[in-house]
């Protein structure tokens, strides 16, 4: 099996050229099929490699495929890794890919872009699995960027739509910022161990001291892209506005997959992480700070895209919290659970669009529970998940990041608890205002409110069953079971695992698991008090509001920050560089050399006087004069 | 032989073409341009990948100032003289749909360009380079004057005398290692790079100077850039083609063949400066684009950028820089065809260039709007488009020269995505207006062009070792040579 992924990212690409060639003259039941199939076989290869890496005793495996670019020492393969690392990711991209494209068929079913909805994805997909699956910094650049215009094309869907447009072009731009930032890091890696391969850097970083400031250097530009594609401070803002692409692409590519990429890198990078201290510093406090950050925002937010939306800046946030602890297997635990249950509610999401004919604004919901049970039942699944109420995914994926930030500083552990609060009380904020009171919405919304069909639901109930137990392939020696992702995750970490040696007593993982469940409980309870008891609607468009609530709801007004800061003065530059500098400095300097030329003839012309006296007159001069210095 | 063929051939043609009345001028060009394509496949086919100049011809021509007819083919030309032929028939192709005033001349004007080009690339004397650089100019020069657009006669004036003056500068260099050449004096370029490399920095500071100006007129590098909005607005579209496509790379060529070798010392010198005028003017003219309202206009001045980075990379002088600047002269040249293709397309059926005037073409021909994005991507150095390898062996390079002048010049990265998204953003999508409601579908030859150009984006975007591998030896050496002249 492990000999055929090449045939993992194959199918996609295959599946986006047909329907993107052909998909105008097939039937939307055949592009479903055949982009939803693409997925699904890449699945099963998936599947097939991880159980034989799983038996087999060499955990590296790199297939060839070809060379790509060399010059001078520089050459470049085009080849895979499997590993268990990228064999977990593989089966994560191409699993909840699956479900999301199957999704899709129902969802997108009357869009007359059907085919290219599936074309896009598929070319998605198959990006995706570049990023994963490549075994040098390039390739996964390659799907790195990939991902982006596929992010891109997929946020601006609905072309028509001038907003859509603007959030489409506004990702690519912002994801480019961090871009940049990757490809320098990719040539430092180079310029200092004359490959690009992971292999190669890896070996040679592991016998470098630790806090050597060429790999600090390389660690931070890394994490720039990291930033970039995992919407994290400073360059979050493009995320939130990514909700204009339709929902299942907020599920698949703005949840469960491309923006945990930023997580694989640094995951993927551990070693060269491990021996800079102050990077690893940096991503911990980047990573807490906007996990905060984007917590306090969701709080406010009335929009039930944008609010999952901000929770997955948080929750992002709190797997850069685990890489900067040194955390990298709860990184990547996390990526996974969060993958099961943020498609799962964004899914459901769109299922409550759906219901609710394209309404998102939760404050015209209420009362979906009684129209829409199975959305109502996955979607709390999901909430409870997301909270990380105990025994669901999110419990232990949470537990194992915040143990690590308890024994790393006790700082970073408070500030997570503080935000794992302020989650569970803007999810259950979300569930209580969309599920549970009054319907608010109008009658015409009430009269079409329905269930959505089974291509919809039936993923949404794979992804809770996810939800609930996808944790327990984790579960801390305190609770007496085997965290079988660490097993599996270890050969990948292991030059890393001098620093990651867990001290905790017992005792202490106790006391720390029962003050996060209490704190979830305190939240649930002010959630419930206000959204049910008091039945509070959050305050409608226009209402005066009070200063710090303005100031969230107004998400701290960074855009119109970025605007002033960055574009206006970019765009001023710019027309000064063309109006004045160009046009007139240089350009004028041109013209002035051209016009002295023609001054300086102008004036040499007199002396053509056509006087034949006057020419013989300057003859008799010049013999003199000559005659005079040859004298002389 | 066969490179005296390559460059004679589309003399004869062109001769031939003066000839020609009626319609079927297009196509007898057009066969021209193909054969001469395929002149050019069967050299490649007989070419050894290694480092040496082949299919050499000498002949004496004025034996009195050493000068000779003397021309051959090492992987650098090879691969240039492979962009010109490949490029020729396209443009031609472009003009399919435009019916020109005296199409014999215009066409004819065409081939006697490409054997000029042609030349340039395989001259292995310094006297018959000079001889074909200047030959260049003439064709370029009555193409844009004759068929060019508004305020014409003024602006191919300006970029007439502006190049030719910088030429001088450059025969002048030439002469002055022709004095110095050892024995009785040659202009071969052996000799000449004996010459140059017995000098002393201050003497190969002069060299430098003199060739570089002329080079960075013709690419052109900031400051030296300002003929070239202008012109490349007013050309015809064939003459924008020719200018950015393929005559711009006689500037970099120049700089690789008849620069780096000549005054290793100089270089070494005076390669910050220059380098920093280059990054300068990447990120310079990037902005300049971000404000530019004719995308016409937009497209000459991200050209500017991206020549830049060329010229960046060369002075890099290491052999990712080098390389780069090789494939991403050729990339260029099939992108910035493709870009400025476009512009005329869409000109033709909306009578405007003015980017804020469009809009909502994807609604109409969703097939252009692929083709367009296709070709936007390969310009905007997307990972396997043909512009990604490019650029990301010049920032390499560049890199190894100095690491914040990399950092500088790669803010291009975001820049281009800036202007290229938000034209694309304005002409393609979005509602359609009273301009673009009723834009006309593409014609047979206008999709064969467009599939061509996308084609090649993405096959040497994933597949740049066929490309590669005919120069990497050549350009190795090179690097190695001048190296070794530096004394490392």
């Amino acid at each position: 099996m492990i000999k055929l992924v090449w045939l993992v990212p194959l199918l996609p690409l295959i599946g986006f050229i047909i329907i993107g060639l052909f998909g105008k003259k097939l039937s939307k039941g055949i592009v479903g099929i055949i982009g939803s199939g693409a997925v699904l076989g890449a699945f099963a290869i998936a599947l097939g490699i991880f159980f034989e890496l799983k038996g087999s005793v060499q955990k590296e495996h790199t297939i060839d495929l070809f060379n790509w670019i060399s010059a001078g020492k520089l050459s470049i393969p085009f080849s895979f890794l499997i590993d268990p690392l990228s064999s977990l990711f593989l089966l994560i991209i191409t699993g909840i890919g699956f479900l999301i494209h199957v999704y899709s068929t129902g969802y997108m079913s009357h869009d007359e872009g059907f085919f290219r909805f599936f074309a896009y994805l598929n070319l998605f997909i198959f990006f995706m699995l570049l990023l994963v699956l490549g075994s040098n910094y390039l390739i996964m650049f390659v799907g790195w960027e990939g991902v982006g215009l596929c992010s891109y094309l997929l946020i601006g869907f609905w072309f028509k739509n001038t907003a859509y447009n603007n959030a489409a072009k506004k990702a690519f731009i912002m994801n480019r910022v961090g871009d940049l930032g990757f490809l320098l890091g990719i040539i430092l890696i180079f310029v200092t161990f004359g490959s690009i391969g992971y292999h190669d850097v890896f070996e040679q970083a592991k016998n470098m001291a630790s806090g050597n400031a060429t790999l600090t250097a390389i660690a931070l530009l890394l994490f720039v892209g990291a930033m970039g594609k995992s919407a994290q401070l400073p360059l979050y803002t493009w995320l939130p506005d990514a909700m204009a692409g339709p929902t299942p692409v907020s599920a698949l590519i703005h949840a469960a997959t491309m923006v945990t990429a930023g997580i694989y890198m640094i995951a993927r990078s551990n070693i060269l992480y491990t021996l800079s201290p102050d990077a690893m510093n940096v991503v911990a406090i980047i990573g807490v700070c906007t996990a905060l950050f984007a917590a306090t925002i969701g709080l406010a937010q009335n929009d039930i895209k944008k609010v999952l939306a901000y929770s997955t800046v948080s929750q992002l946030g709190y797997m850069f919290l685990a890489l900067g602890v040194g955390a990298y297997t709860g990184a990547v635990f996390h990526v996974m659970t969060h993958a099961f249950f943020k498609a799962l509610l964004f899914l459901g999401a769109g299922s409550v669009i759906h219901a609710m004919s394209g309404e998102q604004d939760i404050r015209k919901m209420g009362g979906l529970k009684k129209y829409i049970s199975t959305t109502h039942i996955t979607f709390l699944l999901g909430t409870l998940a997301i909270a990380g109420c105990f025994p669901f995914s999110g419990f232990f994926s949470k537990d194992e990041i915040l143990a690590h930030a308890w024994e790393h500083n006790k700082l970073l552990w408070f500030l997570g608890i503080l935000g794992a609060a302020m989650t569970t009380f803007y999810m259950f904020r979300l569930y209580f205002l969309t599920f549970h009171g009054k319907f608010r919405g109008t009658h015409e919304q009430e009269h079409h409110l329905h269930e959505s069909p089974k291509s919809m639901t039936i993923p949404l109930i794979v992804l809770a069953i996810l939800s609930v137990v996808g944790g327990l392939i984790g579960i801390p020696e305190a609770l007496h079971g085997t965290h079988y992702l660490e097993e599996f995750l270890s050969p990948v970490f292991e030059s890393s695992s001098f620093r990651l040696v867990h001290h905790l007593s017992h005792e202490t993982e106790y006391l720390l698991m029962g003050m996060a469940t209490l704190v979830m409980i305190v939240a649930i309870y002010f959630a419930h008090s206000i959204y049910v008891k008091k039945n509070t609607v959050p305050a409608a468009e226009g209402e005066e509001l009070q200063p710090l609530h303005k100031l969230v709801y107004n998400k701290y007004w960074i855009d119109e920050l970025y605007e002033s800061l960055i574009t206006k003065p970019l765009n001023l530059i710019s027309e000064a560089f063309y109006k004045l500098v160009d046009n007139q400095i240089v350009d004028g300097i041109v013209n002035g050399v051209g016009s002295l030329i023609t001054w300086l003839s102008s004036v040499l012309r007199l002396a053509q006087t056509g006087n034949i006296g006057f020419y013989v007159f300057v003859m008799v001069i010049s013999i003199v004069l000559i005659l005079f210095t040859q004298l002389f | 032989m066969i490179t005296l063929l390559l460059i004679f051939f589309p003399l004869l043609a062109g001769l031939l073409l003066l000839f020609v009345k009626g319609p079927q001028v297009k196509n007898i060009a057009l066969g021209a341009a193909i054969l001469e394509f395929v002149i050019a496949i069967f050299a490649l086919s007989q070419f050894h990948r290694d480092a040496t100049t082949q299919f050499e011809w000498n002949s004496a021509w004025i034996q009195s100032m050493g000068i000779s007819f003397h021309v051959g083919i090492d992987g650098i030309s090879m691969l240039l003289v492979l962009l010109t032929t490949f490029l020729v028939p396209v443009i031609i192709l472009t003009s399919f749909k435009t019916d020109y005033k005296n199409p014999s001349a215009f066409y004819a004007l065409i081939m006697f360009m490409q054997m000029a080009l042609v030349g340039v690339f395989v001259s292995l004397d310094g006297f018959l380079f000079y001889v074909f650089w200047e030959l260049a100019l003439i064709p370029i020069y009555f193409i844009c004057l004759l068929w060019g657009g508004e305020d014409r006669a003024r602006i191919t004036f300006k970029f007439f005398v502006y190049t030719l003056a910088g030429s001088l500068f450059m025969l002048g260099g030439l002469i002055y290692l022709y004095l110095h050449t050892s024995g009785t004096h040659s202009f071969n370029i052996t000799a000449l790079y004996a010459a140059g490399q017995s000098l002393d920095l201050v003497h190969q500071g002069y060299v430098f100077w003199a060739m570089f100006i002329a080079f960075a007129i013709k690419m052109p590098v900031f400051p030296f850039h300002t003929w070239q909005p202008d012109t490349y607005t007013t050309a015809p579209t064939q003459g924008t083609m020719l200018l950015s496509g393929i005559m711009l790379k006689m500037g970099t060529f120049g700089v690789i063949r008849w620069l780096l070798p000549l005054a290793p010392l100089g270089v070494e010198h005076y390669a910050n400066v220059v380098i920093g005028l280059s990054v300068f003017g990447i990120v310079y003219a990037s902005c300049i684009a971000i404000v530019q309202k004719d995308f016409k206009r937009l497209i000459a001045y991200s050209s500017i950028a991206h020549v830049g980075l060329i010229a960046a990379g060369i002075l890099s002088m290491n052999a990712q820089g080098v390389q780069g600047a090789m494939i991403q002269m050729l990339s260029h040249g099939v992108n910035v065809v493709g870009l400025f293709f476009i512009v005329d397309l869409i000109q033709k059926r909306t009578n405007t260039r003015e980017i804020q005037s469009l809009g909502g073409i994807r609604n109409v021909n969703p097939q252009f709007a692929v083709l367009f994005l296709i070709v936007l991507l390969g310009s905007v150095a997307l990972p396997l488009t043909n512009g990604f390898i490019g650029e990301f062996l010049l920032l390499n390079g560049l890199f190894q020269h100095n690491a914040w002048m990399a950092a500088f010049a790669g803010l291009s990265v975001i820049l281009g995505a800036v202007y290229m998204l938000r034209s694309y953003q304005s002409i393609m999508l979005g509602e359609t207006n009273a301009a673009t409601a009723s834009f006309a579908p593409l014609e047979t030859t206008e999709k064969a062009v467009l599939i061509i150009i996308c084609s090649a984006i993405i096959v040497f975007g994933v597949f740049p070792k066929p490309l590669t591998d005919i120069c990497s030896p050549a350009v190795d050496q090179l690097v190695n040579n001048v190296k070794m002249a530096l004394g490392k």
